[in-house]
């Protein structure tokens, strides 16, 4: 609780620190899309960020933006399979992805029962409630949701639950923070580390960053306070030439995360190669079912190969671009004319959480 | 998606509890969060309390997520 209460000075002081260091120009990312809302909240990017020469590009810190479109056909496709069978249910968000053909949102007007849950434990009543049906959870997401698909799925095995599987397309964010940090495209000089996913996994899987690839990284809350002392952070780190990993959320991030969901989460999953929409495929940055749990493998039950590449085309959306920090959104010609918050066309434009999206929310033209 | 909300635990049986978070009360399983106890402030996502929180932390939090969730939600209505 002290901690919590001292950590930040106030904001005044925080920035004229961040004067008093040399201008040099800088180039962050932020990997979290909650932090993308937060650092437009603070209202830091037209002054403060401008001022100080240094630039915030937004990450692949969306699920949704993620998520192969190939997977996103393959579940349409397997709810259209048998229509007075089959349920898939998913997170709210992914219903009005495109993939390269189909969303669920087409599927589901097609006929096909398609529904949101709040929670991966929904699916259990759900089961439980539908015998006659088999439910498939499309599972996307970080860390933070892992461990509550795999607390529902030991709770599907502790009551044998027979009809219900998980299509399993979580994403790892170490290694794609790696691939970013290699990326001779991007020159990035640090991360602002995100502080949900840091809840569940801690300090340790980000040293790498700072041990192997010299870029330093702040774990950040989501206040505009805590936007800027990550700032801070950054840029006395990078002055210094001393990177290291800074735990600037200290309330909500335990060093070693929250133990016991990690355990859960390996206890159900091992990491396995996956497919990132628009970045490509990435060396065990994904989930497949332990063994021990393939009668709850929507892949297993229905045949389904894992998909691990798909074209990484979009037309003209350049979502890809925008995940990997390359271009920001208004750079592609599609925004804020014929892709929109309400006719989105690439991934980015659809979730609460995409760099589109909170771009042309908060009226950010440049 | 990402996104915890934090909230105070109001009523507790087993795993399951009811997280007061702003105005609106939600169910939450605390399983992933052992020793939780009533009055406890956690982190919700995804209808599970993922940490445990400081109440001074949960109070600054929730202004911007109540705005980031109504930005969801007109996203929602627009499909
Ligand atoms: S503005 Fe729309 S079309 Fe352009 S990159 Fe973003 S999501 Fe894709």
């Amino acid at each position: 609780m002290s901690e919590a209460q001292s950590k930040h000075p106030d904001a005044a002081t925080v920035i004229e620190r961040i004067r008093a260091l040399p201008l040099r120009p800088a180039k962050f990312m932020e990997v979290c899309g909650t932090h993308t809302v937060a650092i437009f909240r603070a209202g830091i990017r037209n002054t403060l960020l401008a001022e100080r020469k240094a630039e915030l590009v937004s990450g692949p810190g969306c699920p949704v933006c993620v998520t192969a479109a190939a997977e996103i056909d393959d579940v349409a496709q397997l709810a259209l399979r048998e229509l007075e069978r089959i349920t898939v249910t998913t997170y709210g968000d992914l219903l009005r992805s495109k993939g390269h053909e189909t969303s669920l949102t087409d599927a589901r007007a097609r006929g096909a029962d398609v529904r949101i849950v709040l929670s991966a434990n929904e699916n259990i009543a759900l089961a439980q409630q539908h015998p006659e049906r088999e439910i498939v959870f499309f599972g996307i997401g970080f860390e933070t949701t892992q461990p509550g698909l795999a607390h529902t799925l030991l709770e599907a095995e502790r009551r044998y639950l027979s009809n219900f599987t998980a299509y399993v397309s979580h994403k790892l964010v170490a290694p794609v923070l790696e691939v970013l940090a290699k990326d001779p495209r991007l020159k990035l000089d640090g991360f602002v580390l995100p502080g949900h996913v840091s809840t569940i996994i801690g300090e340790e899987p980000y040293e790498f960053l700072a041990r192997d690839h010299g870029l330093p990284g702040v774990i950040a809350g989501f206040e505009a306070l805590d936007i800027i002392v990550a700032l801070y952070y950054l840029l006395a780190m990078r002055e210094k030439g001393e990177p290291h990993i800074v735990n600037a959320y200290k309330a909500a991030v335990r060093p070693a995360g929250n133990q016991h969901a990690r355990e859960m989460i390996d206890e159900v999953f091992v990491p396995a190669d996956a497919h990132w929409r628009g970045i490509g495929a990435i060396p065990l940055s994904g989930h497949v079912l332990r063994k021990r749990f393939e009668t709850f493998d929507a892949h297993v039950r229905f045949g389904l190969e894992r998909i691990i590449e798909d074209e990484s085309g979009f037309g003209e959306c350049r979502c890809g671009e925008v995940l990997l920090g390359l271009i920001k959104p208004p750079e592609c010609g599609l925004f804020g004319t014929r892709c929109t918050p309400e006719e989105p066309v690439g991934a980015c434009m659809v979730s609460s959480e995409g760099a589109c999206a909170n771009y042309f929310r908060f009226g950010q033209r440049r | 998606m990402c996104l915890a909300i934090p909230g105070v635990i109001e009523e507790l049986e087993g795993e399951w509890a009811k997280v007061r978070v702003g105005g609106v009360t939600v169910k939450a399983n605390v399983a992933l969060v052992p020793g939780a106890a009533l009055g406890d402030y956690v982190l919700v996502h995804a209808g599970y309390a993922i940490q445990l929180l400081p109440q001074e932390e949960a109070q600054e939090t929730l202004e911007l997520l109540r705005e980031f969730s109504e930005f969801q939600e007109s996203l929602d209505e627009a499909k």
